[in-house]
């Protein structure tokens, strides 16, 4: 082509990355956010984007050039753990400059939301009290004592996890959680950050198109993000999301109100035993979303024996979480996926992976036959947002927006 | 003087409970790396403030604060924006992708190598 006949243009750009921040679903108690604040969050979806689709491939590329070499070199034989693969991968500096960009990725996003939220702490906490002061549909108990699982650490290196108040009446911990995790995800979990409850609600919708659910239980529901969706699929049903930390249940009946959800009462209690609380046999859908992971050895039997004893006859039982680790999944793989157990304080996350799930179900009551397996990727606006389903480039072992599901159905 | 009930100068930046794990060799080389980190994200930030003031100035002639503040770009710009991101990114950890490079051609000659083998008469 002669140069007089050349488009003037520079070559046409395909993106294909993180949706703008300002996307972002602003509901009536979503902190504001300046331009700035905004454009630190936009660096930090594109850091972690990063971070996952062009500097983490290169681990499993040492790994396969040079440090399952050198074990077979140093006849070793072969790995029998993951817990083998891992303490050969610190060694190595791919893994290492990865993590330490990753931890302080996760670090710096904890101080970008907290700024934004601190810093309009009166204002953000005098909306949610007006917004929930004599509402019934708050129930919060002073005298709660955090169990261990949620006060040894604080999950994914967040200041003060779910449950601090910084001053009385807090809510700045989860309007961080809540502004933030679209850096964490890269936009992964849509506007509102329900792409997971939007997906669970759908999926209920569809295998099991005759479940008509009175009173639905909602157990680590956090700010409720990922059961609005499911109180907004069957807005006739009686909604109860249930949680250790205060600060995340007071902002959570905020949230839903100004979203024009109306049935979710939010109640501060432990998961574990819910006797003093709820009557057996008295829900329909017990769900749980993201939330086993950050529970414990202790405490997870406890659980899954709650939700057989609150669910009537032919009422479901769903836990949604990143896949357990099986024989078929390679140790390398197990050994990633552990990351966030080990550095990004989600001490469970190893454990509860290597759990047999269907036999755990079994022990607390449900039959075999009755058990509920499935997979669920986050439901998001496409022309925004970045879909799980569809990205093969991403893997990022264990951040991924798309989830396995384990459940049950009680016979009767 | 702010007279709000809490600092967010002091409060932002907040160590989470748990012992904290370090990874390169040596700690001052990540926290190095953390300062350098942070920078990198400050610069980002003053470039996407520039380049909405760019876009302000094109779209109106005349930019102001408020303007600043409320700018929504439109999926188009928003793609540029992201797009110069990306670029801005791999430029900075360029080291990085390079040692991925290198795992992948494995052993490699370096120039003392070569410049032995070419200053041999035979």
């Amino acid at each position: 082509m002669a140069d007089a006949e050349r488009d003037p243009r520079p070559d046409p750009i395909e993106y294909d990355g993180p949706p703008d921040y300002r996307v972002v679903g602003r509901h009536g108690v979503y902190p504001e956010t300046s331009h700035d604040e905004i454009a630190r969050f936009n660096f930090l979806a594109q850091m972690n984007r990063h971070l996952s689709t062009k500097v983490m491939p290169g681990v499993a590329e040492a790994f396969d050039a040079r440090i399952e070499p050198a074990r077979k070199k140093a006849k070793k034989g072969a790995y029998k753990t993951r817990h083998e693969v891992r303490k050969d991968l610190v060694q190595d500096p791919m893994f290492q400059w990865w993590s330490a960009m990753r931890r302080a990725t996760m670090e710096t996003r904890q101080q970008a939301g907290r700024w934004v939220t601190i810093r309009q702490a009166d204002a953000l906490n005098g909306k949610v009290r007006t917004l929930t002061e004599g509402d019934p549909r708050l129930v919060l108990n002073a005298d709660f004592k955090q169990p261990r699982s949620t006060d040894a650490i604080d999950h994914h290196c967040m200041p003060g996890s779910y449950h601090t108040e910084l001053v009385p009446g807090d809510v700045t911990g989860p309007a961080n959680y809540d502004a933030g995790i679209f850096a964490t995800t890269g936009g992964m979990l849509g506007r509102y950050n329900d792409g997971g409850g939007v997906a669970v609600a759908q999926w209920v919708q569809k295998n099991l198109p005759d479940f008509q659910p009175k009173r639905i239980l909602d157990l680590g529901a956090g700010l409720g993000h990922n059961v609005l969706p499911i109180a907004a699929a069957f807005p006739d049903a009686e909604v109860i999301a249930v949680d250790a930390g205060a600060p995340m249940l007071r902002y959570g009946l905020a949230r839903a109100k100004t979203m024009g959800i109306e049935n979710v009462t939010f109640i501060q209690g432990d998961v574990s035993d819910l006797k003093d609380m709820f009557e057996d046999e008295s829900f329909d859908w017990v769900q749980s979303t993201m939330f086993l992971h950050e529970t414990s050895y202790k405490t997870m039997p406890m659980i899954f024996a709650e939700t057989q004893r609150l669910l009537k006859p032919g009422g479901i039982v769903l836990h949604v979480e990143q896949p357990q680790y099986s024989d078929d999944m390679p140790l390398f793989e197990q050994a990633m996926r552990d990351w966030d157990a080990f550095y990004n304080n989600e001490p469970f996350w190893t454990k509860m992976h290597e759990v047999d799930l269907d036999a755990w179900m079994e022990t607390a009551g449900f039959d075999r036959e009755t058990l509920i397996h499935g997979g669920v990727a986050a439901v998001v606006d496409p022309e925004v947002f970045p879909e799980a389903a569809e990205d093969t480039e991403q893997e990022d072992y264990g951040r991924k927006a798309a989830w396995h599901v384990i459940g049950a159905r009680k016979e009767g | 003087m702010s007279t709000a009930t809490l600092d967010p100068l002091k409060l932002a930046g907040s160590k989470a409970k748990g012992k904290r794990p370090w990874f390169l060799e040596n700690p001052d080389t990540e926290r190095v790396m953390n300062i350098t980190l942070a920078l990198m994200q400050e610069v980002a930030v003053i470039r996407e403030r520039m380049d909405t003031v760019e876009r302000l100035l094109d779209r109106d002639g005349v930019v102001t604060r408020e303007a600043i503040e409320t700018f929504e770009p439109s999926k188009e710009e928003a793609d540029e924006r992201g797009y110069w991101m990306q670029e801005y990114i791999a430029r900075c950890l360029r080291i990085l992708q390079q040692d991925r490079e290198a795992i992948a051609r494995g052993k490699e000659d370096s120039s003392e190598d070569v410049a032995d083998e070419f200053a041999k008469v035979d």
